[in-house]
């Protein structure tokens, strides 16, 4: 223990979220001028923890202190005043003001009234700025015009500008090239020693071994444990972050003689960024094959080339032994694909309408004459779907935005049950659901699965993955990282294989 | 529900107060009068409806009926077409200027704002080529659709009440019953859904415009039935505000996914009903926009009322807001 005090002390705090305990009696300490690295698997709490400390979300019990002095922040500008400034993964910059408006947003210096800007003063200021985190760029260039990494270095520089005690930086480098990576480490070095604070959220775990003083690992919304700097290694972060007992479900004999492919996925690739060799996979009728990787690997974007939502580069498809060109999500359901999407508000429900006219939505063609809906047919198609899949609603004309997470996700997995799809892609299927109506679910999908519908199921949290799948194929940077059969099952070998620790290499299954 | 109760409700109320406030507003001139009205600018109402609904607008609307009107009288008097023909063109041409709009927002995805601002530009700049700025008159030829359309009654109501209650049917079959209307509805509410669920989107929006124009175009042949010339300068100017205000004011919600053909008919109602309170309070009939305007900012005010989840703060702000305004 250091003699120094603090800067920042969390004292057991908690947040639940609908349906979600997102962090229970969390403690963790910064010292000033140290990097503390906070890691997780997506969903661990991290984010919300840097929301909390940051001011945009407020905890719902315990307590912060800000150098030893109890510390009560209503909002992000609160914050910022103390010091504390959170660089978000997605930008916050507004994209038609030039760099050192943006430096400068919400501080304008001003004389006389509001509405006379002090424009001179900050130009040479934001140039500073701007250096300091290797930009060699002119002031008055505007937000817009540059990439994505850049603009990352430009919130950094707006933070430097605030005169931060504490920066908390979530996956800075997510989006940065390398060259500009290496600028911000160094950036980051230079911070360090003028005493400056920093919360550093990472999935790169050679990245967080190699900057961070200390590392925090959260699991489940709660304490894992926590490293010094010189146990600090990959293997032993990943065993903090996975290191529970994955629950024995009951394990249906999946017997892969018995079943035929369903969707062939040969050589797809939809950014060039992908090898040429591209991404191939096969699911077979009656199997539940777990789509694992970290946020960004490219699962979500693989579900939408095969929707028809997102377009391909090159590669073949086969659907149940038939060439398959998803030109639009009509043509991929039109063939038998389905999927759950990730987003269920914005891509899956129409929150504004009733149950009934959500679960007929996809296949209303089927249920009209001459162009009017058949509603009686269409109410007992309701009817039928709610029991068969026990969404709890009072009833079919139930507006959907007012059901439980669960009961929502029911919905649109109805809606594509309505015509027995032959592929099911599901896209996180249980983010935000509670735990009862996760397991209806999985039962949902076994049992479809005996039925002959070839499941492919893209999951973050790991016991889900485990759990239901048959097989679990893992994604890393857009590329198969790794197959795992039903015996291999491990977290940390999904882990290794999501993070990049082994080279990607298909292994046989 | 709610809000066909409430319009039904503001509307007997209106209508009451007119007769109580006007002895002379209870004959049976004035109320043939104003049937006229509605029927006739209750058309552009419906006909914008499904396209508001499916979250698009049209501002074009007032300039497709200035071209389409100008363009009828051309051909049936200077160019001597059989009348049959020259309106079949004119609807013809105005489905074909939905379509062109239809296709410019979905497949260039151009805002409908600006699509349909620069059309309400070109069009009315259109009539006024084709018709070398002249006042264009109908003559004889056209007989027929005025005796068919406009003279005498049915049931002791104006024809073109008629014709607007009929249209109102179809259109209420088709957005309320059919799966067109679910379409328009999912697609106004959540088009990435509506995209998800298999839903031809473009198609369905395309066709909304061509509805709407078209509907701009049937407007175009009654009004010459009625007023017997088309002024390319001027015919149809401030029409498409006028079709926006009725189905605003009947419900229809300008965020899309929402709205009701009851409603839009109730609307149309209100928004002919309302410039005749300028009369009642015995203040200048200049004011009859004002007081239309007023109605409508009223109008949206409560049905964010019934929207917000937190009424009272919403009450607290309409004060504040009141304070600040005296």
């Amino acid at each position: 223990m250091t003699t120094v005090p603090p800067l920042l002390e969390v004292r057991d705090i908690s947040k639940a979220y609908p349906g979600v305990k997102a962090l229970q009696q969390v403690s963790l300490r910064i010292m000033p001028g140290e990097l503390l690295a906070v890691v997780g698997e997506n969903g661990a709490g991290k984010s919300t923890m840097m929301k909390i400390i940051a001011g945009v979300e407020r905890a719902d019990s315990g307590s912060i202190l800000w150098n030893g002095q109890p510390l009560h922040l209503n909002g992000v500008q609160a914050a910022e005043k103390q010091g504390i400034v959170l660089i978000h993964q997605e930008l916050n910059l507004a994209h038609n003001l030039d760099l050192a408006a943006s430096i400068f947003l919400g501080r304008e210096k001003t004389w006389g009234g509001p509405l006379r800007l002090l424009r001179r003063d900050i130009y040479p200021q934001a140039e500073v700025l701007l250096k300091t985190v290797g930009l060699e760029v002119s002031p008055h260039t505007k937000v817009g015009s540059l990439s994505i990494g850049q603009q990352q270095l430009v919130e950094i520089a707006r933070a430097l500008a605030l005169q931060s005690r504490l920066l908390i930086m979530d996956e800075p480098t997510s989006s940065l090239t390398e060259t500009e990576t290496n600028t911000l480490y160094h950036v980051i070095a230079q911070l360090k020693a003028q005493g400056v604070s920093i919360l550093y959220i990472s999935h790169r775990l050679k990245e967080i071994q190699y900057l961070a003083d200390r590392a925090v690992v959260l699991r489940d919304g709660q304490f894992s444990g926590e490293l010094p700097r010189e146990q600090i290694t990959p293997d032993n972060l990943i065993k903090l972050m996975v290191g529970r007992n994955i629950k024995q479900q009951t394990r249906h004999h999946y017997d892969a003689a018995a079943h035929t492919p369903v969707l062939e996925v040969q050589n797809i690739r939809w950014t060039d960024a992908q090898p040429r060799e591209g991404i191939s996979l096969t699911v077979s009728s009656g199997e539940i094959v777990g789509l694992a990787g970290l946020v960004g690997a490219g699962r979500t974007e693989l579900a939408e080339v095969l929707f028809g939502v997102r377009h391909r580069r090159s590669g073949l498809l086969t659907l149940a032994g038939q060439s398959f060109t998803p030109t639009s999500p009509r043509a991929a359901l039109q063939a038998g694909l389905f999927l759950v999407p990730e987003d269920r508000r914005h891509q899956g429900l129409i929150l504004t309408e009733s149950v009934r006219n959500n679960v007929s939505l996809a296949t209303l063609k089927m249920r009209q004459i001459c162009g009017i809906i058949q509603r009686r047919k269409e109410a007992v198609l309701g009817d039928e779907k709610v029991k068969q899949l026990g969404i709890r609603t009072p009833n079919i004309m139930q507006t959907v935005g007012l059901l439980s997470g669960g009961n929502q996700q029911k919905v649109v997995l109805a809606k594509g049950l309505v015509k027995t799809p032959k592929v099911l892609i599901l896209d996180e299927p249980t983010r935000g659901v509670d735990v009862g109506a996760k397991a209806e679910i999985y039962a949902i999908m076994r049992q479809l699965a005996d039925n002959g519908v070839a499941i492919l199921m893209i999951s973050s949290d790991l016991e889900e993955v485990l759990g239901v799948s048959d097989r679990v194929i893992v994604l890393h940077e857009c590329q198969i990282a790794g197959e795992l059969a039903r015996e291999d099952f491990t977290e940390e070998a999904v882990m290794q294989f999501a993070t990049g620790r082994h080279s990607p290499a298909r292994m046989a299954s | 529900m709610k809000k066909l109760l409430g319009l039904a409700t503001f509307l007997i109320i209106l209508y009451v107060a007119l007769l109580m406030s006007d002895p002379t507003a209870g004959s049976a001139a004035n109320h043939i009068n104003l049937a006229k009205r509605i029927g006739l600018f209750g058309i552009l109402c419906l006909g914008v409806t499904p396209l508001i609904i499916s979250g698009g607008i049209d501002l074009s609307i007032g300039a497709v009926v200035g071209f389409c009107a100008t363009a009828l009288a051309i051909l049936i008097n200077d160019k001597q077409w059989n009348p049959h023909a020259a309106v079949a063109t004119v609807l013809g041409m105005g489905a074909t200027i939905g379509f062109i709009n239809g296709v410019l927002v979905t497949k260039l995805r151009l805002q409908p704002f600006v699509v349909t601002l620069c059309g309400l530009f070109v069009y009315r700049g259109l009539a006024r080529w084709i018709a070398n700025d002249g006042i264009k008159g109908l003559g004889s030829n056209f007989t027929f659709y005025v005796e068919l359309c406009r003279d005498g009654s049915v049931f002791g109501m104006p024809k073109y009440f008629v014709i607007f209650l009929i249209l109102a049917a179809i259109l209420g079959v088709i957005v309320h019953f059919s799966i067109y209307g679910r379409y328009w509805q999912a697609i106004g509410s959540n088009e990435k859904t509506a995209h998800y669920s298999g839903i031809l989107v473009d198609w369905y929006k395309i066709l909304a415009y061509v509805i709407c124009s078209l509907f701009a175009a049937i407007f175009s042949v009654l009004y010459l039935t009625e007023y017997k010339a088309a002024t390319p300068s001027d015919t149809g100017n401030f029409f498409e505000l006028y079709a926006i205000a009725g189905a605003v004011l009947g419900g229809v919600s300008l965020r899309g996914g929402e709205g009701n053909i009851l409603g839009v008919i109730f609307g149309t109602m209100i928004l002919w009903i309302l410039p005749n309170f300028t009369r009642m309070w015995g203040i200048s009939d200049t004011l009859q926009y004002t007081v239309i305007g007023l109605a409508l900012l009223f109008g949206a005010m409560v049905d964010e009322l019934i929207r917000a989840k937190d009424k009272a703060e919403y009450w607290r702000n309409i004060l504040r807001v009141w304070k600040l305004i005296k």
